[in-house]
């Protein structure tokens, strides 16, 4: 019999970034008993590494910006695949989760009539990224946490989800692990929300942390619900690129929405050389305009660096395969230049974008306001995951529920900067609320012992076997797997091959060893880590070579167009008795008004 | 390549003692770099909490060749390689394993500190009008990662375990963010006072000079609180103004 302590709660919340937290908060406040897994320590999630902003159209800055306009961008952003239904409710509520958070203490750079100041962003038609300097993340984080402790919500920090418990359909808890003992614990909740973050930790390059490695994704395909759009991955085009070990972090938007600009080796600017037909109206004619855009001109079209995430990236690529990188490998991204148009450029560099300027100056040796930085594409985000109901965020899965990056729909095939934030607010709000109203209505399922039994066997078994693979080695091959075949650029024969190779890795993981004792141990952790990122990888694969176009965050050589076809529906995996079975999900008619919306918008 | 000896503190909560890592080290490298290396090759068992890797998340605290530090933002190049490279948790709270150490005590002192009570809105739909000059200094005490080497490094929780006490510096820095921030109105000077030991700081400015994102704790943070107290409790005048009002 295998030994754990018991927890009950009525919801449980599994992840403590942004949308976790809001979850939690909502979910408290509507007077139910609120758990919340941290897989870390409480502040430190991923959220804090976000940078430049929430979107959100308040019109602050631009009074021409409403929900509309927010909405077909984000649409347009996600080439139309989005679940419109997210799409519409995030640009409606985002500006009211944004103005919540000032009441909850958050301090948002100002305007000069005293609002919350808005900046530029790419693919964002007018200034509507609410943002505090270069580190609007750690703001938001730390509004909710220190408004959150206030509430009563159970924190368990450095606990670990090995898998979700399940009373039929219906899931009614979750078994893990608390790091510092390996000692097991069951978490019973009359509902579960996953809020549980990325997958970047699939690759080599990548701007996520140790946690990224899709575990609500993998727990929620395992126990049943569907995921979709899986084929859908960010990569930022601006990544760092020298030295070698901090290669992937992330260099924010914001240093483009306030005038950086991206140049190749023989200092050409390149970004206008290749401008999407659907933005053609929407971006600059020449330099000039570009700068005078970033300045709050009105009257100009944002420059080509600020077009969407997935173009700008493939731009990048383009220019490192045809010899015209940057010494590491990268391009250039030069905001010393504004020198040329601002007097005191390097103090306004500095106080814009302070955190870039320290994580140059102390890991790079480099000074941004006078030198270029080198940079190239990281990988940032999943657009795909876990599919919800729009309005409450419920799974396929009687009493899941999933926010944040985990859960899919709000972006299509590509995110736009920016509206990461502020889904977490706006969806981890209506999750917290959903899963209150479905734990006031349900009681406690039951847990099923054996289940318990057979996941603990499983978890322990790489102590039992001796003499066997480091699990840091195979993540290791891993990543290089997935970063050299399931990437930037994609063709059929090289994500067959992927398969292959994450059949053998998933043979090389059951054969696995960790050494030492259970007492927080890495390695242990690690191997546990690895059914996840085998799970979305071969998600991943799989959608990728399903959807036979080339579409938003999917760039596929031997499809490079996109296909009316493939806008019909959204690319769905499952588990059936343990094999991984692909579908089409039909993507349901737009109604009347927000066509009506997306053409009055252009 | 190079390689460097890194002297790395192993064990639990009772005890631990100092082992030796060799690993290559190359151009660029941070001490979290080298502490993952020697997890991959030699030692996978290794505990050591990282994130962000980049200095935004403050989870990599340890003390490097004795001064507290972000592993992460820790160049090799900035440290002698030649010699060996200790590596230790802070010190100033109990170990757990290996590199970590028991920090659960910041998160308790942090819920003992009164939440943040705006005023009522302003506008008519609910927000506020603040200028940024008059949020430039709560915004500068923001940016803490929550690395709490400020609070390893002062020597009342340190050296002479106060923590009863005594709040130190990142909860002073955050009662300074509350107590100065526009729209806040809630009144936190008699329990600065009281229960969390302002008192004790005798102004070293140490926390100052570790904290990663710069911010002028003792100079702007606890100085100007310390006046706070002053003025509340011991200006004779207001003391005056108090006796009377409590009457």
């Amino acid at each position: 019999m295998t030994d754990y302590l018991t927890f009950e709660h009525d919801v449980l919340v599994i992840g403590a970034g942004g949308a976790g937290l809001r979850a939690a908060i909502e979910a408290s406040a509507a007077g139910v008993s609120v758990g919340l897994i941290c897989k870390s320590l409480l502040g430190k999630a991923h959220t804090v590494m976000a940078e430049g902003g929430m979107a959100a159209a308040m019109g602050n800055v631009d009074d021409r910006d409403n929900w509309k306009v927010h909405f077909s961008d984000t649409m347009r952003g996600g080439q139309y695949v989005n679940n419109w239904r997210m799409a519409e409710l995030h640009a409606k509520e985002a500006p009211d989760r944004v103005r919540e958070l000032e009441a909850w203490g958050a301090v948002f750079d100002r305007t000069k009539d005293g609002k919350i100041l808005q900046r530029n962003f790419g693919g964002h038609r007018y200034p509507r990224l609410a943002h505090v300097g270069d580190r609007t993340g750690l703001e938001l984080i730390r509004t909710l946490q220190d408004h959150g402790v206030h509430q009563g919500i159970d924190v368990h920090m450095e606990v670990t989800v090995i898998s979700l418990l399940k009373d039929g359909d219906r899931v009614v808890g979750v078994f893990a692990y608390e790091r510092e003992h390996g000692r097991f614990r069951v978490f019973k909740a009359k509902a579960v929300i996953l809020a549980t973050g990325g997958v970047g930790r699939a690759y080599k390059i990548t701007s996520n942390s140790w946690e990224g490695t899709g575990d609500g994704h993998a727990l929620a395909y395992h126990a049943g619900a569907e995921l979709i759009d899986m084929e859908f991955i960010q990569f930022h085009p601006t990544g760092m690129v020298w030295p070698p070990s901090v290669r992937g972090i992330l260099v924010t938007e914001g240093v483009r929405g306030e005038g950086g600009i991206l140049k190749n080796s023989e200092g050409k600017r390149f970004m206008f050389d290749d401008i999407p037909d659907n933005y053609k109206d929407q971006t600059a004619k020449d330099p000039e305009e570009g700068w005078r855009y970033t300045q709050g001109d009105k009257t100009a079209n944002r420059p080509p660096e600020l077009l969407t995430r997935d173009h700008v990236a493939r731009c990048i690529n383009r220019e490192v395969k045809a010899g015209r990188g940057s010494p590491h490998g990268g391009v250039f991204l030069d905001i010393a230049w504004i020198k040329e148009k601002l007097p005191n450029a390097a103090e306004h560099i500095k106080r814009k974008l302070p955190s870039m300027y320290h994580q140059f100056i102390q890991l790079a040796n480099l000074d941004i306001t006078t030198t270029p930085m080198e940079v190239g594409p990281t990988t940032h985000y999943i657009m795909g995951g876990i599919r919800v109901d729009a309005d409450t965020q419920a799974s396929t899965l009687p009493g899941l529920y999933a926010a944040g990056e985990c859960a899919s729909g709000i972006n299509g095939a590509n995110r736009l900067g920016g509206n990461s934030l502020s889904d977490l607010i706006v969806f981890g709000k209506r999750a917290g609320e959903y899963a209150a109203q479905f734990a006031k209505e349900n009681g406690h399922g039951s847990i099923d012992a054996a289940q318990i039994e057979s996941e603990a066997k499983r978890a322990l078994e790489p102590f039992d076997r001796e003499g066997g693979e480091n699990p840091f080695v195979i993540q290791n091959n891993l990543q290089d797997v997935m970063q050299k075949l399931v990437g930037i650029v994609r063709l059929e024969d090289e994500m067959k091959e992927a398969l292959d190779g994450l059949a053998k890795l998933n043979e090389r993981v059951s054969r696995s060893s960790v050494t030492g004792n259970i007492d927080f141990n890495p390695g242990w952790h690690t191997a546990l880590d690895l059914r996840n990122l085998l799970t979305v990888s071969e998600a991943i694969t799989r959608s990728a070579i399903e959807r036979k176009e080339s579409r938003g965050g999917q760039f596929r050589e031997d499809y490079p167009d996109k296909d009316p076809a493939f806008a019909k529906f959204n690319v769905a995996v499952r588990e059936v008795d343990g094999l991984m079975q692909i579908s089409h999900e039909p993507i349901p008619e737009m109604p009347a008004e927000l066509k009506a919306v997306i053409e009055e918008m252009g | 390549m190079a390689s460097a000896t890194f002297t790395i503190r192993r064990g639990g909560r009772e005890g631990g003692e100092m082992v030796d890592y060799r690993t290559e080290v190359s151009e660029g490298m941070v001490v979290l770099d080298a502490v993952h290396q020697i997890q991959a090759e030699s030692a996978p068992d290794l505990a050591c909490r990282w994130n962000c890797k980049a200095g935004k998340c403050g989870s990599c605290s340890a003390e490097i060749n004795g001064k507290p530090k972000l592993m992460c933002m820790t160049r090799l190049d900035t440290i002698d390689v030649t010699k060996p490279v200790t590596i230790e948790p802070m010190r100033a709270f109990p170990p757990i394993k290996d590199l970590i150490s028991d920090i659960s005590w910041n998160y308790e002192v942090k819920k003992r500190i009164k939440k943040f009570k705006p005023r009522p809105p302003d506008a008519a739909d609910g927000t506020w009008r603040m200028q940024q000059s008059d949020i430039d200094r709560v915004q500068e005490f923001r940016k803490c990662i929550e690395c709490y080497l400020c609070q390893d490094v002062c020597h009342v929780l340190r050296d002479h375990v106060k923590h009863e006490e005594f709040i130190g510096p990142r909860f002073l820095v955050y009662s300074a963010a509350l107590e100065m921030h526009p729209l806040d109105t809630e009144d936190r000077v008699d329990e600065l006072k009281d229960e969390f030991g302002i008192g004790y700081c005798n102004i070293t400015k140490c926390c100052t000079k570790v904290c990663p994102e710069h911010i002028t704790i003792t100079d702007n943070a606890i100085i100007p609180l310390k006046e706070r107290v002053v003025d509340e409790h011991y200006d004779p005048l207001k003391k005056l103004v108090k006796l009377f009002r409590r009457k």
